[in-house]
């Protein structure tokens, strides 16, 4: 089993056929990463340098976009702002020299907020059920097992959006509509079965011995999932909440129709975050690239277990 | 330590009859191997031993209390799985320790017992190791020791060596045969190796499509085969059968295959005419010149020691062991004397052994 753990090939490639692939794979990695050093770079650039034509590679960095992406601020005259004490921070300075003054903190970080307890709250359920579920199925002789598990899947079959309309209208007469609990109990409903299918594949190949041999040691079955089944699927764990986490942080059909205010997540708040007199690119810019942090922190975390989720089946053995 | 007690244990899988109404005693500090083919309930009835499966019907005793119903952990029994199950995440202190740890053994026990039966089974210096890097005699060490640290009232072995090269079933099996010396602990070990079962243990209980053929002691099971699949399934080569058509009455001692007088232990039942058959072990075959029963020589395999030589005698091949000194020629015209007390005899319909002098007198002497 240890030693089969990466693929090879007999045929040792030959030096140009590397060279080619490599050059193909960096290549691949420029085109898919430019549009992330574009946000990247558009979120530190002043906003006559973001829309600039053509798109300037040199320019002046600014915190501009991230001060205006956390801040409201009002337009002032020239004398007021004249007349106030001496700035007391970098993002006063740069809203002063624009002729505005910091009017209060912009509603980005609640959104940010929300996001996170939603999406996290999601995943953890979806995963907690998931594997529950996945080790019942997995071990126990289920009534109609098949067919469950059909219909867990079948709720996957068609988009989740296809079902809006009954959504919001359940959730408006239930008291759910623009509440963090509704959110996560929709991200957890779309992301179970997914959960449980993963999972299941995955408790599936840890041999029941290693229960059974912990059951005979002495141990309830609960205990011996704890201490024996749930070490050896951790690897399946975290590729399954990594799944999980991707689609309740990217989520945004939902989150534009079910809530609006005290529960909106980051997706539908960052394209309303409009400036003074035009849309704010480095406002924009900023605050996605704030919003991939996590999800980049958690999917590099957790990347060697993402690789056997998605090739999971094809390694062992 | 313990006895085991088996009565009428059935296992129904929906239509399927794994276990049929078995029932045996495995007595204290006994080893018993349950001997038999892939499929025939040996491994289903060790699993409703350890509780890892429940009976559809009948008892199991454990030291005279019923642990029929009782949770596998709750049975203080240890099991060693073919496959080892070591536990990958843990290294082999603490897979040994395991067992103990549920207990609620205290820290510092826990190490000296782990410690002492790693002493007991030399593997101390792999105590720290991680599992995934041992070798298979490690891993089947590391499983015995888990088994042995916690000293349950009996061990139960699925094939563990099974999953082992030839070379090294040897050694494991006159390991597993010392330790049980040593400790004397009741054990059950499942196996399809007749070499092993009669290397190991003290008493065999040969099953075939669920049902026990036979339970009795190594010898009983080799010199006096119950049934003909006892007979066929125990002994490599296994016993030959001569096939014939007659009566029997008590009293008899001998019986005539196909005009040829050949002396047998005194039968001791009646059997109406029918289909018989003659069991004889290829080492109770002499070649002898004056000998009625003939054949013409097959072909031999030469053994070192001694030869296994295939006579065609019209009455189908015959298996004979014999010293390795003469060389056969193919196609040769034997005699073939047979060994008259070892004989066996076997109803074809029912596959039982007919009763005889060979079977009532060993059992009461």
């Amino acid at each position: 089993m240890s030693n089969a753990t990466t693929a090879h090939s007999v045929v040792e490639p030959s030096s140009t056929s590397k060279r080619i692939a490599g050059f193909i794979v960096i290549l691949y990695a420029v085109i898919t990463m430019v549009p992330l050093a574009w946000i990247f770079l558009t979120s530190i650039k002043s906003p006559p340098d973001s829309i600039s034509y053509p798109p300037k590679i040199v320019f002046q960095p600014t915190l501009e976009g991230y001060c205006n992406l956390f801040t409201t601020r009002t337009r002032q005259t020239p004398e007021y702002i004249q007349s106030l004490g001496p700035p007391t921070s970098t993002c006063d300075e740069i809203t002063r020299s624009r002729n505005m003054v910091i009017a209060g903190p912009s509603n980005y970080w609640p959104r940010f907020t929300n996001s996170m307890v939603i999406a996290f709250g999601s995943t953890f359920l979806a995963v907690f059920l998931g594997t529950l579920a996945a080790y019942g199925f997995s071990r126990f002789r289920v009534p109609l097992a098949d067919d469950l598990l059909f219909f867990i899947l079948s709720t996957r079959m068609m988009p989740p959006i296809a079902v809006a309309i009954p959504i919001y209208l359940m959730y408006r007469e239930l008291g759910l509509s623009d509440t963090a609990l509704g959110m996560i109990l929709l991200y957890t409903a779309v992301n179970v079965s997914l959960a449980v299918w993963l999972l299941k594949g995955f408790i599936d190949e840890i041999p029941r011995e290693y229960e059974e041999a912990a059951m005979i040691d002495g141990y309830t079955r609960l205990q011996a999932f704890r201490k024996v089944v749930l070490p050896q699927a951790t690897t399946g764990i975290a590729a399954t909440a990594i799944f999980c986490l991707i689609f309740a942080w990217n989520e945004y059909a939902f989150a534009v129709l079910l809530t609006s205010g005290t529960a909106q997540t980051a997706p539908p708040f960052i394209p309303t975050i409009i400036g003074e007199g035009g849309m704010d690119w480095p406002a924009v810019a900023a605050g996605t690239t704030i919003f991939l942090v996590p999800i980049l922190v958690f999917t590099i975390l957790l990347r060697k277990q993402l690789l056997r989720g998605i090739t999971f089946g094809a390694v062992r053995k | 330590m313990a006895e085991i007690r088996i009565e009428n244990l059935r296992k129904q899988f929906s239509d399927f009859v794994a276990v049929q109404d078995s029932s045996f005693t495995v007595e204290d500090g006994e080893f018993l191997a349950l001997l038999g083919p892939s499929g025939c309930g040996k491994t289903t009835t060790l699993r409703m031993i350890a509780g890892l499966e429940l009976p559809t019907s009948g008892k199991i005793y454990l030291d005279g209390e019923d642990v029929t119903f009782n949770r596998a952990s709750e049975r203080d029994i240890a099991f060693v799985f073919q496959l080892f199950a070591l536990y990958p995440h843990m290294n082999v202190r603490k897979n040994i320790g395991f067992p103990l740890l549920s207990q609620g053994v205290p820290k510092a026990e826990i190490k000296a017992r782990v410690e002492e039966t790693a002493r007991l089974l030399q593997i101390s210096h792999i105590l720290d190791r991680s599992v995934s890097g041992l070798a298979g005699g490690d891993r089947q060490r590391v499983a015995l020791g888990r088994a042995i640290v916690r000293r349950p009232k009996c061990f139960l072995m699925d094939e563990p060596l099974g999953t082992l090269d030839a070379e090294f079933r040897e050694v494991m099996v006159h390991e597993l045969r010392e330790l049980h010396n040593r400790i004397h602990a009741t054990t059950v070990y499942v196996t399809h190796d007749q070499h092993e079962a009669m290397a190991m243990a003290d008493k065999i209980a040969v099953m075939n499509h669920g049902v026990i053929e036979q339970f009795g002691t190594p010898q009983e099971i080799y010199n006096r085969p119950a049934s003909m699949y006892v007979a066929d399934f125990i002994g490599s080569p296994p016993m030959n059968f001569l096939k014939f058509t007659s009566g029997l009455q008590i009293g008899a001692r001998s019986v005539s295959v196909d005009g040829v007088e050949i002396a047998l232990p005194e039968v001791r039942q009646d059997m109406a005419v029918g289909e018989l058959a003659l069991g004889v072990r290829p080492e109770h075959i002499r070649f002898s010149d004056n000998s009625a029963l003939r054949g013409s020589v097959y072909g031999a395999e030469y053994l070192g020691t001694n030869q296994i030589v295939a006579v065609e005698t019209g009455k189908g091949l015959l298996k004979a062991r014999v010293s390795a000194d003469r060389t056969f020629r193919v196609g040769e015209t034997v005699g073939l004397e047979l060994n008259s007390e070892k004989l066996s005899l076997f109803d074809c319909a029912s596959g039982r052994a007919v009763k005889s002098s060979l079977y009532t007198e060993a059992r009461h002497g």
